[in-house]
């Protein structure tokens, strides 16, 4: 069976890479603390590994994660000179490969679609070849491989440490806002396990009012669109929302169908995860990437449409549950 | 009710712009402490929240192969392709992302876009291309507006496409918590086929939107033309 574990420590390989690579990059004035950074983040992706099969005690974890934030506080990771083509040369290679150059960036969704439709099913002896539920992430994975071996086969640079310059490139764009996306997640864990998603359900429970189905489905979409973007994630909202307001009123009291109320509560919440910066993997990470100068800018684009598909989810809950 | 002081920190420290690496980790050790955590039942929720959600930073093994590309001129090849299409406007590109974006999450290909694999390398590009062949080099105040929007059509047609297909982890969670804890038992498809008019609301609202840009931009550039602003290209 192909495990997920594998493309994990892939991961660590290329940031510990990444680490020795910045560690001797002299045009970095940083370079000791952006070292640090990467390297402590590629040991904790395979350290994680084991935490997670729980063979290794996770609060060391836990540590080197406040170590990555403290670094990441103190301006690190910094970025060294890009050592890549200039516009001119881009201009004469374009006109070299012409449509060539886009065939190993359609490797990537190809060979990730094979994986997440075809591949996912696949057994052998009985066992499911990709580990149960992470075919998306192995197909990401093995595409971007394959894609590299295309890329390099096509191209030619002249060595072959180029695609591990150009990929540090675009890492040291993004910078610590990589492992945003994490440290959010383990947020949300930690405000579950400390009872904010509870106190925040009480708050809810004072603002239902009696009798009124439509305030009722605003009550629940609103919420769950609102506690959303506090916790960044509809699925931390789901359950708090739906034990409050969705379940109590507008299943059991207002007699709505179980499926609808629920398929559209959730969606109401993903109108929040466009408004928020606590969704970083999906609203500050693409900023970062793009090098835009505003890193609310997609959050922006997004708010105008957020509202107005809001007030669908109320219409269309109050119209198809009920 | 005083763990809330842990969004408050979170409220406060994004709104100063500190930096949210910190704001995170300070909001998460005020939720713990508040809410009666040891210290070290802190530090593992740290361990045990990194180790378990590293599925979302697999995308950065797709920066090589992209990085690669770019250095032999994609982004510039992207460009130039849609100089060609004449009738391909910056807002009819991304309307069209969206609708295939939204299409193939709802089959279940949610990695087949992303702003990492498909937004940085071509559509932002193509999309700014677009807008230079009608415009010629674009002021900043335009390349930010149609990142934005670029991001924007990606993260709108992923979210309300995933959810039409039945094996996706936001369903797995309604069906999976609701028959425990109210002991129903839904079907993951009745779920998936309540997604689909909402699915709808969003392809119309975005594309709409994203239509609408290209006036949009018609007008920022009139404006920043006036403004006599510094090309930056």
């Amino acid at each position: 069976m192909i495990k997920v574990e594998w493309f994990y420590w892939l991961c660590g390989l290329f940031f510990v890479l990444i680490a020795l690579q910045v560690v001797n990059d002299r045009s970095n004035p940083k370079r000791l603390g952006s070292a640090a950074f990467w390297g402590i983040l590629g040991l904790s992706f395979g350290y994680g590994t084991f935490v997670v099969n729980k063979q290794a005690p996770a609060w060391l974890l836990g540590i080197a994660v406040i170590g990555l934030a403290v670094l990441a506080g103190a301006g690190f990771p910094g970025r060294g000179h890009e050592q890549t083509s200039t516009p001119a040369e881009r201009v004469r290679f374009a006109d070299r490969f012409g449509n060539k150059l886009f065939l190993p960036a359609l490797v990537i969704p190809v060979v990730a679609a094979i994986f997440g439709a075809w591949l996912a099913k696949v057994k052998i002896n009985g066992n499911l070849l990709l580990q149960t539920g992470s075919a998306t992430i192995i197909g990401l994975g093995v595409a971007s491989l394959l894609a590299l071996a295309v890329g390099m086969a096509l191209l030619k640079p002249k060595s072959p440490a180029v695609p591990l310059h150009e990929g540090r490139r675009l890492l040291e764009h993004i910078g610590w806002a990589a492992i945003l996306p994490q440290m959010l997640a383990t947020l949300g864990l930690l405000f579950n396990a400390s009872g904010v998603g509870k106190a925040v359900g009480r708050i809810t429970d004072h603002l239902v009012p009696k009798g009124s189905l439509l305030a009722a489905v605003a009550l629940y979409c609103i919420g769950m669109a609102v506690f959303t973007i506090i916790m960044g994630n509809a699925f931390a909202a789901f359950p708090v929302m739906t034990a409050a307001v969705g379940w109590p009123l507008l299943v059991q009291q207002f007699d709505g169908t179980p499926a609808v109320v629920f398929a559209i509560g959730m969606l109401a919440g993903f109108c929040g995860t466009l408004c928020t910066p606590m969704a970083a993997n999906f609203n500050l990470v693409p900023a970062a990437l793009l090098e835009m100068k505003d890193q609310y800018g997609p959050i922006k684009a997004q708010i105008p449409t957020a509202i107005p598909l809001l007030a669908c989810n109320i219409a269309l809950m109050y119209v198809f549950a009920f | 009710m005083w763990v809330l002081l842990a969004i408050a920190v979170v409220v406060v420290g994004f709104a100063l712009r500190l930096n949210s690496m910190l704001v995170v980790t300070a909001a998460g050790i005020v939720a713990g402490l508040i809410g009666g955590l040891s210290p070290v039942k802190i530090l593992n929720a740290f361990g045990d929240g990194f180790a378990g959600s590293r599925s979302v930073t697999v995308f950065i093994v797709t920066l090589p192969v992209i990085g690669l590309i770019e250095r032999y001129g994609l982004q510039h090849q992207a460009r130039k392709l849609i100089g060609k299409l004449k009738v391909m406007t910056t807002g009819r590109l991304l309307a069209i992302y969206l609708l295939i974006r939204q299409g193939t999450a709802a089959l279940g290909l949610t990695s087949i876009g992303g702003p990492a694999q498909a937004v940085r390398p071509l559509i932002a590009p193509m999309a700014a291309g677009a807008a230079e062949r009608r415009y010629g080099p674009l002021p900043e105040k335009l390349q930010e507006k149609i990142k934005g929007f670029a991001a924007s059509a990606d993260t709108v047609g992923l979210f309300f496409g995933e959810d039409i297909f039945v094996a996706i982890g936001s369903i797995l969670l309604i069906t999976g918590f609701v028959d425990a804890t109210y002991g129903l038992h839904l079907e993951a498809i009745d779920i998936a086929l309540w997604a689909i008019p909402t699915g709808i609301c969003a392809l119309l609202i975005h594309g709409t939107r994203l239509l609408l840009l290209d006036r949009q931009l018609d007008k920022l550039h009139a404006a920043s033309k006036a403004e006599g602003e510094q090309v930056t290209r």
